[in-house]
C-alpha cells in the first residue's frame, strides 16, 4: 500500500472523492496541505479573494450539480470568515465539506496563534462537524463527511484538522474507503406505503388541491415525477423561493412562487385548498404567515426526508418520512391504479376560479411615467435575452425576489439563492462557482448596489481564473428591502438604507480587467444585454439604473392569512 | 409536562455538546442531564428530564435523533419506568436534638449519613426527584449547607431494553 502525509491524503482523499475544484486560501495552519496541493495537478484549486467566498463557490456548484462542493480554509480568521458561508448552505440544506485547518493537536486550548475552535463556533450551522486526531484516520473521516453531507437531509460538514495531523514526514498506509456504515447514520429510504396509500385517497377525494413544493424536489432530483404527479391529478403546483425550477415556470400548472412575496394566485390557491400535498418544503415562516390562520379549511399531506421538518410549525394531517422522488413514483402509481380518477367537474370549477385570480393580478407592474428602468423589466429582458434558460445567481434583496417572481425557471438547480439565511454576498461567488463548472452556460449574478459590494473583491479571483460571468446590477442606490420595509411600517424614514457614495461601477470592472456597462434607459437594455451574453468569454458587469422607488409586489400582510397581501402600494386584498 | 428521554449515543469527543448546544439553540428546556459511559465504552447514555407539551417533546426527539452522534432516543415516560436520582446533602447538626431529627428523617426515608463532623452531617439518598424534594421539605427546621443533586437517571421497567 502507498504510504502518503495526512496533507497527502486530505487531496488524495477529494480526488478519490472524484472533487475537481477545490475553493480555497492558505495560512499557516494549513501550509502542509498547500504544499501537498502544489506537488499534484489532479485536485484544481480556486483561490478566492475572502474565504466566505470560497464557501459559497463550493455550495453554488452543489446547487447546481447536486453533488458536495468544497472549500479549504485556514484556521483561526480563515474559519470564521467561513462560517457565513457554512450557515448559508446549512440552512438552505446544500451539500458541502468544509476542511478547516487548526493549530497543532497540543496547542489546542492554550490561545496558540491563530487558535479558534471552530468545531464549537460552527456547532449550530453544521450537519456535523470531525475533528483529526490522529493522521491515518482522514481518508475514513472524510469519506464519512461526504457520505453525510449528501445523503438524507444533506448539509455543511466540517472537518478540522491540526497542523501536526499533516506533517509531510509522517507517512501512513494510504487507502480511500470504499462505502461508509455508521450505526448511528442511517436516513430513511423510502416512505410508508400505507401513508402514502392514504395521502392518494385524500388527493383523489379532493376538491380543491394544491402541490406546494420546494428545494427537496430539487436535491432529490424528482422534478420530473413531479410533473407527472401534477398532471396525472390536474392540480396547480406553487414552488417554495428553494423550489423554484422543480416544476416548469411556463406550465400552466404552475401558479408561481407562494409565501411573502408570492404570488396573488398562488397565495389564493394556498388558503382556498382543501388539500395541500407539501413535497420537500418545510412551513417556513416566510411561507405560511400567520400560522393560526394559515390555509383554514386543508388537510396536509407532508412529504418530507426530514422527520424534523414534519409537524414542526404546521401539523401535518398525513406525515411521510422519506425521499421525494420514490414516494412521488409511488404515488403516481396508485393515482393510475385507481378505480376512479379525480374528480373532474371539481377540477374544472377550480381551474376556473384560479384562472380568476390570475386575470386579477397575474403579475403585472406599473411602468414608471418618467421613464425609469423597472427592476420587473430588467429581469423580464434577462429571461429573454437568455431564453429562460441561464443558471441565475442572486444576491438578497428586492433584486433577488423580482428575479424569483419573473424569471421563468423552466429546469432545476438554475435558480441559485440564499433563500433561508438571506445572505448579501453570495451572489457573485455563486455564479463563479457555477460558472467554473458550466463553462458553456449562460451564468447570471443578479445583484444589487449593495450586495455585490459585499464580495466584490471576487472581481480579481475572476480576472485569474477567466470567470466570465454576467453581472445584472439593478442599482437603485439603496438597500431597497430594507427601503420598503421602511416605507411601509416607518413613515419612510429611511435609517441607513440610502447608498451615499457609490463606485463607478463600470470603472471598477475595468480596473479589473473587465467590462463595464451602465444602461439606464429602457430602449437601451436589449441590444446592451445581448451584447453582453455575446462575449462569452467576457466577465461583464451591467450597472443598471432602476426605479429606487419601487417594492416588491405582492406582499403579504404580517401575520395575517394567505391571502391577506398588499398587491401595490395602495392596493390590498 | 415532564418527559424523561433517554438517549443512546456515540461515546465521542463533542457528542455530548452538541446535545446541549441542541438545548440551547432551539430553545427547549433541560431540567436535568446526566451522562455516562455504558458497559460498552463506544457507547453513552443519557437521560435528560425536560419540560415541554407533547408538541416539543416530538421536536426535541426528532431534533435529539438527527445529531450524528445519536443512535436512539426513548422517551421513558410513555411507558412504565424507573428513575432515580442521588442526592448528597450537608446540613447543620451541631446539637444533640438537630442530629437525632437529621438521623430520624433520613431513616424514615431510607437515607444513610455517610459523614460527620462535630458540626454536620452529610446525608446520601437515593430516589425519584419528587422524593428528594420532600425530603428537603421534611428537613426545612434543620438549616441545609449544601446540596448536590446527580440529576435524574432513568430505566423502562420489564423486559424492555434501550440497546443497539
Ligand atoms: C449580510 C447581510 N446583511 C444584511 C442583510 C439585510 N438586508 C436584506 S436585503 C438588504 C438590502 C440589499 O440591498 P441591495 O443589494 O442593494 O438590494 P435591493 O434590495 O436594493 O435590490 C439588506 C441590508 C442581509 N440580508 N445580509
Ligand atoms: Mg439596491
Amino acid at each position: 500500500m502507498e504510504l502518503l502525509s495526512g496533507a497527502e491524503m486530505v487531496i488524495r482523499a477529494l480526488r478519490d472523492e472524484g472533487v475537481q475544484h477545490i475553493y480555497g486560501y492558505p495560512g499557516g495552519a494549513l501550509l502542509h496541505v498547500y504544499d501537498a496541493i502544489f506537488q499534484q495537478d489532479e485536485v484544481q484549486h480556486v483561490l478566492v479573494r475572502h474565504e466566505q467566498a470560497a464557501t459559497h463557490m463550493a455550495d453554488a456548484y452543489a446547487r447546481a450539480t447536486g453533488k458536495a462542493g468544497v472549500a479549504l480554509v485556514t484556521s483561526g480568521p480563515g474559519a470564521t470568515n467561513a462560517v457565513t458561508g457554512i450557515a448559508t448552505a446549512y440552512m438552505d440544506s446544500i451539500p458541502m465539506v468544509v476542511i478547516t485547518g487548526q493549530v497543532m493537536s497540543f496547542l489546542i486550548g492554550e490561545d496558540a496563534f491563530q487558535e479558534t475552535d471552530m468545531i464549537g463556533i460552527s456547532r449550530p450551522v453544521v450537519k456535523h462537524s470531525f475533528s483529526v486526531q490522529r493522521p491515518e484516520d482522514i481518508p475514513s473521516i472524510i469519506k464519512k463527511a461526504f457520505h453525510i453531507a449528501q445523503t438524507g437531509r444533506p448539509g455543511p460538514v466540517v472537518v478540522d484538522i491540526p497542523k501536526d495531523m499533516t506533517t509531510p514526514t509522517e507517512r501512513y498506509e494510504y487507502e480511500y474507503p470504499k462505502s461508509v456504515k455508521m450505526r448511528s447514520y442511517n436516513p430513511v429510504s423510502r416512505g410508508h406505503s400505507g401513508q402514502i396509500k392514504k395521502a392518494v385517497d385524500l388527493l383523489l377525494g379532493a376538491k380543491r388541491p394544491v402541490i406546494y413544493s420546494g428545494g427537496g424536489i430539487i436535491m432529490g432530483d424528482a422534478h420530473v415525477e413531479l410533473a407527472e404527479l401534477a398532471r396525472s391529478l390536474n392540480v396547480p403546483v406553487t414552488n417554495t423561493l428553494m423550489g423554484l425550477g422543480g416544476f416548469p415556470g411556463t406550465d400552466r400548472q404552475f401558479v408561481g412562487m407562494l409565501g411573502m412575496h408570492g404570488s396573488y394566485e398562488a397565495n389564493m390557491v394556498m388558503h382556498h385548498a382543501d388539500v395541500v400535498l407539501a413535497i420537500g418544503a418545510r412551513f417556513d415562516d416566510r411561507v405560511t404567515n400567520g400560522v393560526d390562520k394559515f390555509c383554514p379549511t386543508a388537510k396536509i399531506i407532508h412529504v418530507d426526508i426530514d422527520p424534523a421538518s414534519i409537524s414542526k410549525t404546521i401539523t401535518a394531517d398525513i406525515p411521510i418520512v422519506g425521499p421525494a422522488r420514490d414516494i412521488i413514483k409511488e404515488m403516481i402509481q396508485l393515482v393510475k391504479g385507481a378505480k376512479t380518477g379525480p374528480d373532474a367537474e371539481a377540477a374544472k370549477q377550480w381551474w376556473q376560479q384560479i384562472d380568476e385570480w390570475r386575470a386579477r393580478h397575474g403579475g403585472r407592474f406599473d411602468i414608471n411615467d418618467e421613464g425609469l428602468m423597472k427592476p420587473q423589466q430588467v429581469i423580464e429582458m434577462l429571461s429573454k435575452v437568455t431564453n429562460g434558460d441561464a443558471y441565475v445567481c442572486s444576491d438578497v434583496g428586492q433584486h433577488q425576489m423580482f428575479a424569483a417572481q419573473y424569471y421563468k425557471f423552466n429546469q432545476p438547480k438554475r435558480w441559485i439563492n440564499s433563500g433561508g439565511l438571506g445572505t448579501m454576498g453570495f451572489g457573485l461567488p455563486a455564479a463563479m462557482g457555477v460558472k467554473m463548472n458550466f463553462p458553456d452556460a449562460h451564468v447570471a449574478c443578479v445583484t444589487g448596489e449593495g450586495s455585490i459590494q459585499m464580495n466584490i473583491q471576487e472581481l480579481s479571483t475572476c480576472q485569474q481564473y477567466d470567470i466570465p460571468v454576467k453581472i445584472i446590477c439593478l442599482n437603485n442606490q439603496s438597500l431597497g428591502m430594507v427601503r420598503q420595509w421602511q416605507d411601509m411600517n416607518y413613515e419612510s424614514r429611511h435609517s441607513q438604507s440610502y447608498m451615499k457614495s457609490l463606485p463607478d461601477f463600470v470603472k471598477l470592472a475595468e480596473s479589473y480587467g473587465h467590462v463595464g456597462m451602465k444602461v439606464d434607459k429602457y430602449a437601451d437594455l436589449e441590444g446592451a444585454m445581448t451584447e453582453a451574453f455575446a462575449m462569452t468569454d467576457r466577465l461583464v458587469f451591467m450597472d443598471i439604473a432602476v426605479d429606487p422607488f419601487e417594492h416588491v409586489y405582492p406582499m403579504q400582510v404580517p401575520r395575517g392569512a394567505m391571502r391577506d397581501m398588499w398587491l401595490s402600494k395602495t392596493e390590498r386584498t | 409536562m415532564r418527559h424523561i428521554l433517554s438517549v443512546l449515543l456515540e461515546n465521542e469527543p463533542g457528542a455530548l455538546s452538541r446535545v446541549v448546544g441542541l438545548f440551547s439553540q432551539r430553545n427547549f428546556n433541560i431540567e436535568t442531564l446526566t451522562v455516562a459511559a455504558t458497559d460498552d465504552g463506544t457507547l453513552s447514555r443519557m437521560t435528560v428530564t425536560t419540560l415541554g407539551s407533547d408538541k416539543v417533546v416530538e421536536q426535541i426527539t426528532k431534533q435529539l435523533n438527527k445529531l450524528i452522534d445519536v443512535i436512539k432516543v426513548v422517551d421513558l415516560t410513555e411507558g412504565e419506568h424507573i428513575e432515580r436520582e442521588l442526592m448528597l446533602i450537608k446540613l447543620k447538626a451541631n446539637s444533640s436534638a438537630a442530629r437525632d431529627e437529621i438521623k430520624r428523617t433520613a431513616d424514615i426515608f431510607r437515607g444513610q449519613v455517610i459523614d460527620a463532623t462535630p458540626n454536620t452531617f452529610t446525608v446520601q439518598l437515593a430516589g425519584s426527584s419528587d422524593k428528594l424534594d420532600a425530603f428537603i421539605n421534611a428537613l426545612s427546621g434543620a438549616s441545609l449547607l449544601e446540596v448536590v443533586r446527580s440529576g435524574v437517571s432513568g430505566i423502562a421497567r420489564g423486559e424492555k431494553v434501550l440497546s443497539l
